[in-house]
């Protein structure tokens, strides 16, 4: 048994000692290197902190020691998130060489937890992209068809887990990163309620927007992982105090009665034909399981991605301001005779195009005189979008439509028109302005064959929920167990 | 002070400049046109009315968190200085500054 | 003031480092003494990818002080913003600071410009984290940057443009020093930058009721700089504005070396620091109770003090000024004076002995050689004429520079005389020893009245009472008349 097995089955395997955390690691990082050089999930992997730390978890289940959760699985960790000792990096050349000095506390917690950190994991530079082409080391591929794009921005994280070389791994979702990589991988990734999970030592994007979540290839994976990760973190200001329910333990509730809410923004102008069947057909499953499909309403929809944009890449120009190769990452090797030089310079070298893109967009979005008009009022809107979910949420426990509007395009395809790419953000952005926890499972395939995303949102807190109706639909389901063809060198 | 979205234009140059981006003319160029249609199509929320609307700031309201005013210890000099592209041993070092 | 018909009108920033143990947002020391640059550093204050602020409560607890103590209104809720510029030293490439919705608005500053009394209104007190520092090093044409500062808290105290001269200016700020040192919210420490000034000034024709061109002076970060600065920096502007010139909006420094003030370089950039809610930070919420358990707290005000050692001890209003010029002055004055139950002899003698030999020696009070008790032993037996007053400053001298004890120094070298007989003997023996003076001073040299009293003092070495043998001598050359 090896990477591609599930989390589930591959704890049980180490627990009876038919597999041991050493051989799975090296089975894991033996995949990589066979599979990895035509998809460019992995930035990098740290073989002998893996294989020390599969030692000794092997070691402590001989001495029969205690053991944490996910005693000897392989996880891989989005490049968003600082790794002590390992470089980190946000696939952004103005971070290359940068090795932090501290763990994120999800990364603690998986350390506490005894999984194995493998790796990390490719994406957009900054998270800032839909597409997974602005890594640091090319542009990520799709498993499903290598010439189409694996989403983004946690594009790694999907593709890491659709091709089987480990079974859990970690991303970040600002505007739909987990979700709309899962829906084009084929994989289930949650983004949690705001401040459910540390946001410490994740590389800010957009402040009040990022979170950090779970990927994996089942819901009962997913459920797994978060429980490790989800929780109260002194060290974030932003992080929620209220205690973790045992997700695990809701995951087989049936879902009888379980009012599901259908909103007719999702499934408007611009939703991929194929993308609209697959989701209605998920739909129909919910209510053969016991669920009641109830329509709901969520009328500003259509402004998300406009308050979206100015938010998060005004919060993202002030976040990037610290990249002024001062204390850390990249500095030009121009000479420079005073500082401003250095900065402009340093700057427009390390960041990539859509990164300066966004600077550019958000420094604006804040400036002096145009505050009011841009950011202040993304905000009001932001409260329209919020008031929006409340009001579903009188009628509804949980809602659902699509991940995307469309489903994985070609590469390069999309990424002369940014504005086209931000526009694929549109049901993914609003949860994300509103703070709610959100999933995306796979439901079926679009035109092409390529996997199509069932995204559900819920209220605050509502992640056992969403889990639980998520599970229910894998089982009902056979999409959770569809795999992409194997890659050949 | 509310004024429309639509009836503003980016300079380039000065944000740029405001940001500390070095950018070349075909950049410059590129950008122009990009944020036009970006401004362009954010310009639809001018359509709402958000008198009286509340901006909200943090996604789920919290009480200001804590930390009690107790040491932990700091970095060592050379975890400090791990990252720097440039310091003499105690101090970070830059170009002369004014 | 300068030139007769002007009038300054002057506001005052003063930033004041709090005294917590560690930073504002996170748990690193905010200083140490001697700490070598970059050893007072975190992640956070580094402004490292993906670390995040969490608030010292101490912060706020000592910002909630100081503005009680000013008469400010305490906000139920503020919120920290984001001040983005670029500088080497300001690690995130933004400052966290209050700004829009500071923590503390209105109050004031009450305190006496000339033997009159002023209030000088506050506008606000903001919370803020201080940035690092940044040294030039001209001769390899190269700046190095001390991040130990960045972090360290701040608050900003703003006053309304209601001081009108110098004077009022050195005023106010003597007077904050002496709250917030008072209120412990801070060590007032000028040296180390942990009490800095800024002022906004501008002149006007008097009667004028706009406001003329307003300047930016800093590094006045002395009582004596602020005087010095503002009064060179009104008598320029008159100078301009008379000659026909006109001011231009600017930041100026004050050079003391040179007295003059001089533009601040600056680059040609606009300043925008687009300001926006910290999305990292909530908004602050202070509630009643938490105000009422600070409130509970405070100490008895410096000014308050000054008028109860007037009102209830009896001290003149100067004495009275001089001794609250910080709390640990009027806590040892207090401490001296209520173990001697004489306001005015411990007055006295702090005021004369003590602090003359404390700033020969550059000493504060908290250093003084001589404790409060020790003092206090010394003017119990000068009450009780056990010393005189002569023996008691030179057991005074001792003190401060041995340390010796003043019973020990009683022992060695004796009591004062006071015993009548003894007394009366002495004099008649002085006075018998020297009949040919006995005969001057009859036949009218009066001024041979000292020269006997001398031979007593020299004969009982110093120990006798010096005013009863002053009258013995005057009484025994009358009986022998």
């Amino acid at each position: 048994m090896g990477p591609e097995a599930s989390a589930t089955e591959l704890l049980a395997a180490l627990a009876s000692g038919a597999t041991s955390a050493l051989a799975l690691t090296e089975a894991a990082l033996a995949r990589i290197r066979a599979v990895d050089g035509h998809l460019g999930a992995w930035l990098r992997t740290d073989e002998a902190s893996a294989l020390e730390t599969a030692a000794r978890i092997d070691r402590r289940r001989e001495l029969g020691q205690p053991l944490g959760p996910l005693a000897g699985l392989p996880v891989g960790v989005k490049d968003m998130i600082c790794t002590r000792g390992m470089e980190t990096t946000a696939s952004s050349r103005i971070l290359e060489g940068f090795v932090p000095p501290y763990d994120a506390t999800v990364v603690e917690r998986l350390r506490a937890a005894d999984a194995i950190v493998l790796g990390k994991l490719a994406m957009d530079e900054f998270a800032m992209g839909s597409s997974s082409e602005r890594s640091l080391r090319g542009p990520v591929r799709n498993p499903w068809d290598l010439e189409r794009v694996p989403g983004g921005s946690s594009g790694g994280s999907a593709v890491a887990l659709a091709s089987g070389t480990c079974p859990l791994t970690l991303g970040t979702d600002t505007g739909g990163s987990i979700r709309q990589p899962a829906a084009f991988c084929g994989v289930a990734g949650l983004k949690p309620t705001y401040g459910r999970v540390s946001r410490q030592g994740v590389i800010a994007y957009a402040s009040s927007l990022d979170q950090v979540g779970p990927m994996a290839r089942s819901v009962r994976d997913l459920a797994l992982l978060l429980q490790v990760i989800a929780g109260h973190d002194p060290r974030d200001a932003t992080s929620l105090p209220d205690p973790v329910p045992d997700y695990q333990a809701v995951l087989d509730r049936p879902v009888d009665g379980l009012r599901v809410g259908v909103p007719a923004e999702y499934f408007q102008e611009g939703l991929d034909p194929a993308v609209e069947l697959a989701v209605r057909a998920a739909e129909d499953t919910l209510r053969g399981e016991g669920a009641v499909l109830v329509p709901v309403s969520l009328p500003h929809t259509r402004y998300a991605i406009a308050a979206y944009y100015l938010i998060a890449t005004a919060e993202a120009s002030s976040n990037l301001a610290r990249y002024d190769g001062v204390r850390y990452g990249h500095r030009t090797a121009e000479p420079t005779g005073d500082i401003d030089t250095l900065y402009s310079r340093t700057r427009a070298e390390g960041f990539g195009p859509e990164v300066k893109r966004r600077i550019i967009l958000g420094t604006f979005a804040l400036s002096s005189g145009y505050y009011d008009a841009y950011y202040l009022r993304a905000q009001k809107v932001r409260t329209l979008v919020r008031r929006d979910f409340a009001q579903a949420f009188e009628r509804c426990d949980v809602i659902c439509g699509p991940t995307s509007p469309v489903g994985p395009w070609r590469i390069g395809e999309r990424s002369g028109d940014p504005l086209a790419m931000y526009l694929t953000d549109i049901y993914t952005v609003p949860a994300n302005l509103a703070g709610l926890p959100c999933l995306s499972v796979p439901c079926g395939v679009d035109s092409s064959g390529m996997p199509v995303g069932l995204q559900l949102i819920g209220p605050p807190l509502g992640e056992a929920t969403l889990l639980g109706a998520a599970h229910a639909f894998e089982r009902a389901t056979g999409h959770a167990a569809r795999r992409p063809p194997e890659v050949h060198p | 002070m509310d004024a429309a979205p639509s009836e503003l234009r980016i300079d380039i140059r000065q944000v740029a400049t405001l940001a500390r981006l070095s950018l070349d003319a075909a950049e410059t160029r590129e950008l122009e046109g990009a944020l036009d249609r970006i401004l362009e199509y954010v310009a639809q929320l001018d359509e709402l009315d958000l008198d009286g609307v509340e901006p909200t700031s943090h996604p789920v309201p919290l009480r200001a968190a804590w930390r009690e005013d107790v040491a932990a210890p700091p970095l060592s000099r050379d975890e400090a200085f791990a990252n720097a592209p440039d310091h003499d041993g105690t101090a970070f070092v830059v170009p002369r500054v004014v | 003031m300068s030139a007769a018909g002007w009038e300054a009108v002057i506001g005052l920033e003063i930033h004041v480092q709090l005294a917590t143990r560690t930073k504002i947002f996170c748990a690193t020391e905010a200083s140490r003494d001697g700490a070598e640059p970059n050893t007072l550093v975190d992640p956070v204050t580094l402004g490292m990818p993906g670390v995040l602020p969490v608030l010292n409560r101490e912060v706020v607890e000592l910002a909630i002080r100081l503005g009680l103590a000013l008469g400010c209104t305490i906000a139920p809720r503020s919120r920290f913003s984001r001040k983005h510029y670029f500088y080497p030293d300001l690690p995130k490439g933004y400052q966290i600071s209050q700004y829009d919705e500071p923590l503390c608005t209105g109050g004031a500053i009450v305190t006496e410009v000339d033997g009159e009394e002023r209030r000088f209104r506050l506008t606000r007190i903001h919370l803020e984290e201080d940035a690092g520092k940044t040294v030039h090093d001209a001769l390899r044409n190269r700046s190095l940057v001390d991040y130990n500062r960045a972090g360290v808290p701040l608050v900003e105290t703003v006053s309304e443009p209601d001081l009108r001269s110098p004077a009022d200016a050195m005023a106010y700020m003597k007077a904050m020093h002496r709250i917030v040192t008072a209120l412990g919210v801070s060590d007032g420490n000028m040296e180390q930058g942990n009490f800095r000034c800024d002022a906004n000034v501008s002149v006007r024709r008097v009667g004028d009721p706009r406001l003329g061109t307003k300047v930016e002076l800093k590094n006045i970060n002395s009582f004596r700089f602020v005087g010095r600065g503002l009064e060179h920096e009104i008598a320029r502007q008159v100078d301009v504005l008379e000659a026909g010139g006109h001011l231009v909006q600017e930041t100026r420094l004050w050079d003391e070396a040179a007295g003059v003030t001089r533009p601040m370089r600056t680059k040609e950039m606009a300043h925008d620091y687009r300001y926006f809610p910290d999305p990292d930070l909530m908004v602050l919420e202070v509630d009643e109770a938490w105000i009422e358990r600070v409130r509970a707290t405070l100490p008895e005000l410096p000014r308050a003090r000054t008028q109860r050692f007037v009102d209830a001890l009896g001290l003149s209003a100067y004495d009275a000024d001089v001794l609250t010029q910080s709390a640990a002055r009027a806590d040892y004055f207090e401490a001296v004076a209520q173990a001697v139950g004489d306001p005015k002899l411990a007055a006295n003698w702090i005021q004369g002995e003590l602090l003359g030999l404390l700033n020969k020696d550059g000493l504060d009070i908290e250093a003084s050689p001589v404790p409060a008790e020790r003092l206090a032993e010394l003017l119990v037996l000068l009450r009780d004429e056990r010393l005189s007053s002569k023996m008691a400053k030179a057991c005074f001298a001792e003190m401060f520079s041995s340390s010796v004890a003043p019973a020990d120094w009683l022992a060695a070298h004796g009591a004062q005389i006071t015993d009548e007989d003894t007394l009366r003997a002495m004099v008649a023996a002085a006075l018998d020893a020297h009949p040919d003076e006995v005969a001057g001073f009859h036949a009218g040299k009066a001024q041979l009245l000292g020269f006997f009293v001398g031979q007593v003092m020299k004969q009982s070495r110093g120990k006798a009472n010096p005013q009863r043998v002053n009258q013995l001598v005057r009484s025994q050359l009358e009986e022998r008349r």
